[in-house]
């Protein structure tokens, strides 16, 4: 396949839901609601079939990687600003990704939002996130990664506050706005400092210029010197950090659940908060050059990974148990990032998007049947009813805990075996936080499982009495979804973990290559799944779904006592770290009182008072004198003429030299 | 005194106007008063015939005749076209209001044109005595105009003390060039340039000169100290009276300051430079400052002139050449926007109802929207709210001050100029977010309605597309 087809393919891919997006957006109301679902899914499914395409053309075919223009927007100073396309193996993996599960959930959406009024809408959102985050993965420059970023952001505020006449569906969407504003401020002085040291936004110039400023400093404050790339990685990690939710930027993805259930799967599980860990592999050249920020990067996500995982064992909401499930996975996926492992955390992202949105849809068909109830402990004995989302739910889970044979078992245990062998510094900590979090992982997922599908049936008779499994538009996803959930691990991880398969899409420094280490000990996949049997992370998550099953099956009446005899612990894990209140009384309200000092003191005393009210009134009263002046009497005003005249002469008289 | 046949081909505009004009006097005295709009048509006719003798030679070579005491330039062409227009616009906009008023006789006319005639002898003047005989010729017309309603007691008074005043202001003028020829031994303003070489300082005579000329030129253009007249004439007189007072004059006085100032003493740059910057700062801060305590809207837009002439004196001040360029800009800008502005006050009175009091605009919106956005346009361009043109004319200005070296200057345009915001915005207000207090239909007249509507539409079209009119300014100033 030529340059020229791969770039009229991409066009294509990233226009097809655009398209769909803006038909469904601007005509829905003509449109009807059939309408705005055919022409939203038609575009997806072309984009995922044209995607597919690229993908057995790159991978399987062997054409070029494509790094190109589309469209030059504007050319200042020397510095281009375009549209353009990387389409290399990283890029089209995520391509299929995105448009696969994209696909999935607009299909699930229509059984999904059946009842809501704001249908047209919401399809035309969802296609607009397709859109964006393809020109996010698609990006060949800094500037249009930029706006992908952005376009991604902005459709996940507006979908957080789909249901925008409920109080806490908009504190939501502000509170994600917010805390993404923090990132993508880091994020954006990244892109500026890499416009200045650099003097591109074009990936490959950028990363092609970066060894030669290695070992260069910054004084960003007197006599402090910091090192260019450091910097740079640092700034590009925050803006990460805000977007796959690490601490302490996580605050906003558990409140992102008040958006409805596709969405959950599809931008706050699969895709988009996955847009930091792809960003940070792309940057792979980048970071590989600086220590200071990958051990960053591995303490920050290790952190994320186990804590977040411990605050899923006190939800009661079974979507947010699902999203502390989320942050801690993709504390896993930067750990591996911060090992330099970029192939197992970009594979742990392919395979969290799958097994996460089957389970959030799963949890979404959960929530159909009981008439939109979320509590878990209204739950219970769901697998009479539900056999379909039950199995599918069981597979989601399983592949979660990294049951051997199952897709997150070969991600996971790949990130966990590459910190095993790092050595950089932070490594020790993190190997721990992930091993602690497969029990952990474990623990709240069957605790989830047995409260939904198994025990005492909880939910009111009114409920029970209609409850039936979800319709096909609904199972169907889901099944779609279970497949690659079970066996896209086995099929890739000798490829993409070991094998190199992303070719020049990721650098890894000669001194950083676990994975290079672990590829020689790698015997294929089944060797890997056996071997596995006798690791201490597999007995770990047998502990864990053995210990749910003892508290929340066999002895139910423990976990209430514990929570009442570790009381403080409790609260601690309810009260979320107190990050929360912390944002709150410190950012929330300190900037309040900031803002109200402020408003006090230069708005309402200077501003207001002095600048504008007080000119205001000096100018009504001097008109007020004034006035007075013109009096109406001739003989005033000829003796006004008289004094203008006698002044003028005075001047010229008294201080203009005569000759 | 020399005469040759080819000065009459140059006078031609002129001598056509005059001739016309005393046609009409005589004409006048007999068409019965019920078809008094013969001599209407015949007024603009000999409007439209002087203007089209003038395009026809427009731009031409520069021609002084009659022994040094006419000129005919592009500039003069420029401002004698300009003076034309506004002056058919205004007699198009007062026809309504004189005949609900009893006034729709041939003195207004008649006394008109031969103001129009004043005009445009002043600003072809090239001696001083043209100069004068120019002003006078305006003047006395429009002192018979003021009290055109001598049964108004309001109108009587203010005639009264314009012509006193305007004496007074005459006189100081004609001492002035008294001296000023007393030190050249010459009136041609040519000669007079000459003879005031630059560089020497002004003896104690010729200081005196200079004042008193500036006295008669500030008294002309209402700057102050010399404005105490502008409020009262512009209230008094009749609206249609003051619509011709507050529109082509300015171009003349323009004229005066540039043909007295600007080509008679370049020499003495500095000196009324000096002056200048006294009566444009008074001017700018007296004029903006009361227009704000005004209730008659009439008596604002008289503060507003006077606050607009500082802004005009700012560009002829630098005495550069694009800064008198700038200066016509906006006396251009500002007659197209009076000349505006007046026409809406008599759009929206009718027999015995003068609109003339800020609380008549009340609500104009709910009226009629489309008059409303008409005044807004007019008031944004005359607050100079972009993309108006009375942005772009306060713009060149301020560049051009800035150009010269005096950049505190123009920030006290500006100042003053946010300050003047406040009362162009006030009727916007009224109109936009009270309550009409008048709720009888609009003036009907088609002709008028279109040619507001074309009038107040040129400001926002010459606001967004400034360049041409902007170049023909720098066009006719630049050689």
């Amino acid at each position: 396949m030529s340059a020229d087809d791969i770039k009229l393919i991409g066009i294509a891919i990233v226009l097809a839901p655009l398209v769909g997006a803006a038909l469904a957006g601007l005509f829905g109301a003509y449109l009807g609601r059939k309408g705005s679902h055919w022409v939203t899914i038609l575009g997806v499914a072309i984009a995922f079939g044209l995607s597919a395409v690229l993908f057995k053309a790159i991978v399987f075919d062997g054409a070029e990687t494509f790094n190109g223009p589309v469209y030059t927007w504007l050319a200042t100073e020397g510095i281009r600003f375009e549209v353009g396309f990387l389409i290399d193996r990283l890029t089209v993996m995520m391509m299929v990704v995105v448009t696969f599960v994209s696909l999935m959930v607009h299909i699930y959406t229509i059984g999904y939002m059946h009842d809501d009024p704001g249908y047209t809408r919401f399809f035309s959102y969802i296609s607009l996130f397709t859109f964006s985050m393809l020109m996010l993965v698609m990006a060949n420059n800094f500037m249009q990664l930029f706006f992908g970023w952005e376009a991604v952001g902005l459709v996940s505020y507006l979908l957080i506050g789909f249901w925008y006449k409920r109080p806490t569906a908009i504190y939501a969407n502000l509170k994600a706005f917010l805390v993404n504003r923090v990132g993508d401020f880091g994020f954006l002085l990244g892109i500026a400092a890499v416009l200045m040291v650099f003097g591109s936004l074009d990936y490959a110039t950028v990363f092609e210029r970066a060894p030669a400023v290695v070992g260069q400093y910054f004084t960003i404050l007197e006599g402090h010197e910091w090192e260019v790339l450091t910097v740079i990685c640092l700034l590009l990690f925050v803006g990460a950090m805000g977007k796959s939710a690490q601490v302490p930027l996580h605050v906003w993805l558990p409140d992102s659940m008040e958006g409805p259930t596709p969405i959950s799967a599809l931008i706050h599980a699969a895709t988009m908060v996955t847009a930091g860990i792809f960003m940070v592999a792309r940057m792979s050249p980048l970071f590989e050059l600086s220590e200071t920020a990958l051990s960053t990067v591995l303490v920050i996500g290790a952190t994320t990974a186990f804590f977040m995982g411990l605050l899923g064992l006190v939800q009661n909401d079974i979507k947010r148990v699902i999203a502390y499930s989320t942050l801690s996975q993709l504390g896993y996926m930067t750990v591996a990032l911060g090992v330099s492992a970029y192939a197992a955390g970009i594979f742990h992202l392919m395979t969290h998007a799958f097994f996460k949105a089957l389970l959030f849809l799963g949890a979404g068909s959960v929530i159909v049947a009981l008439h939109h109830e979320q509590d878990m402990r209204k739950m219970g004995g769901l697998y009479r009813y539900m056999p379909v989302t039950w199995i599918t739910f069981l597979i989601g889970n399983l592949a979660l805990i990294g049951t051997p044979g199952f897709a997150g078992f070969y991600s996971k245990d790949s990130i966990i075996e590459a910190v095993a062998e790092s050595h950089i510094w932070g490594a020790g900590y993190a190997y721990l936080a992930v091993v602690a979090g497969v029990f952990v992982t474990a623990l709240y997922s069957f605790r989830l499982y047995f409260l939904v599908f198994h025990g005492k049936e909880r939910m009111d008779e009114h409920t029970r009495a209609h409850l039936h499994e979800t319709p096909p538009v609904i199972t169907v996803p889901l099944i779609l979804l279970a497949i690659p959930s079970v066996v896209i691990g086995a099929l890739y991880v000798g490829d993409m973990v070991f094998g190199n398969w992303f070719g020049s899409a990721i650098v890894v420094a000669e001194a950083h290559d676990v994975l290079g280490e672990l590829a020689r000990e790698f015997h294929g996949p089944l060797a890997m799944a056996t071997h596995a049997l006798s690791t201490l992370p597999f007995w770990l998550a047998v502990a864990g779904v053995a210990t749910a099953w003892f508290l929340y099956l066999k002895r139910p009446d423990i976990p209430d006592r514990l929570a009442r005899r570790l009381a403080w612990l409790y609260r601690l894990l309810t009260e979320k770290y107190y990050f929360d209140r912390f944002n709150e009384v410190v950012f929330a309200g300190g900037a309040r009182a900031i803002g109200d000092f402020l408003w006090r003191l230069g708005d309402r005393l200077l501003i207001d008072g002095l600048v504008v009210n007080g000119s205001a009134k000096l100018v009504g009263f001097s008109a007020a004198v004034l006035r007075h002046l013109q009096t109406g009497y001739l003989y005033h005003y000829a003796f006004a003429m008289i004094l203008g005249l006698l002044a003028l002469l005075g001047y010229f008289v008294l201080w203009t030299p005569q000759g | 005194m020399t005469f040759e046949l080819s000065d009459l081909l140059t006078l031609l505009p002129e001598t056509v106007l005059l001739g016309i004009t005393c046609a009409i006097l005589i004409a006048d005295l007999f068409i019965p008063q019920r078809s008094r709009m013969v001599t209407y048509l015949m007024v603009q006719t000999a409007l439209v015939v002087t203007l089209l003798l003038l395009l026809t030679s427009f731009a031409g070579e520069r021609q002084v005749i009659l022994s040094g005491t006419f000129v005919r330039d592009t500039v003069g062409d420029v401002l004698k076209i300009a003076v034309l227009l506004a002056a058919f616009v205004t007699f198009l906009y007062a026809r309504d209001y004189l005949r609900a008023r009893n006034m729709f006789r041939g003195e207004y006319y008649v006394l008109g044109l031969f103001g129009v005639l004043g005009m445009m002898i002043l600003i072809s003047a090239h001696s001083l005595l043209t100069i004068y005989l120019g002003l006078e010729l305006l003047s006395l017309s429009m002192y018979a105009m003021v009290v055109l309603q001598r049964d108004s007691s309001l109108a009587s008074e203010a005639a009264m003390k314009y012509f006193v005043l305007g004496a007074i202001a005459s006189g100081m003028l004609l001492y002035g060039m008294s001296l000023l020829y007393g030190v050249t031994g010459s009136l041609d303003l040519a000669a007079i340039a000459e003879a005031l070489q630059a560089g020497r300082a002004p003896g104690v005579i010729l200081s005196f000169g200079l004042v008193f000329i500036l006295i008669g030129v500030g008294f002309k253009l209402g700057a102050v100290p010399f404005h105490m007249w502008i409020p009262d004439v512009y209230h008094g007189a009749p609206t249609a009276v003051t619509l011709y007072i507050g529109g082509a004059p300015k171009i003349a006085a323009f004229a005066m300051l540039l043909r007295l100032l600007v080509e008679g003493m370049p020499g003495l740059h500095e000196h009324w430079q000096a002056i200048l910057v006294v009566l444009a700062v008074l001017s700018m801060a007296l004029g903006n400052v009361l227009a704000i305590a005004q209730t008659n809207i009439k008596r604002m837009f008289a503060y507003s002139t006077i606050s607009h002439v500082g802004f005009l004196i700012l560009g002829v001040l630098t005495g550069t050449d694009s800064g008198v360029a700038s200066s016509l800009f906006y006396t251009l800008t500002y007659v197209l926007m009076a000349v505006a502005g007046f026409g809406m006050i008599l759009f929206l009175s009718r027999q015995g109802f003068e609109a003339d009091e800020l609380d008549d605009y009340k609500g104009l919106n709910q009226r009629s929207p489309w008059y409303a956005a008409l005044m807004l346009v007019i008031m944004f361009s005359m607050a100079g709210v972009p993309p108006f043109l009375g942005f772009w004319a306060k713009l060149v200005v301020l560049e051009q001050v800035v150009a010269a070296g005096m950049t505190w200057l123009a920030v006290v345009g500006v100042v003053f100029s946010i300050i003047g915001a406040f009362y162009y915005l006030r009727i916007v207000k009224l109109m936009y977010f009270d309550a009409p207090e008048d709720t009888s239909p609009l003036n009907p007249n088609v002709e008028m309605r279109m040619a507001l509507s074309l009038n107040s539409l040129a400001i926002l079209y010459l606001g967004v597309f400034p360049g041409g009119l902007l170049a023909l300014c720098q066009s006719a100033i630049l050689p």
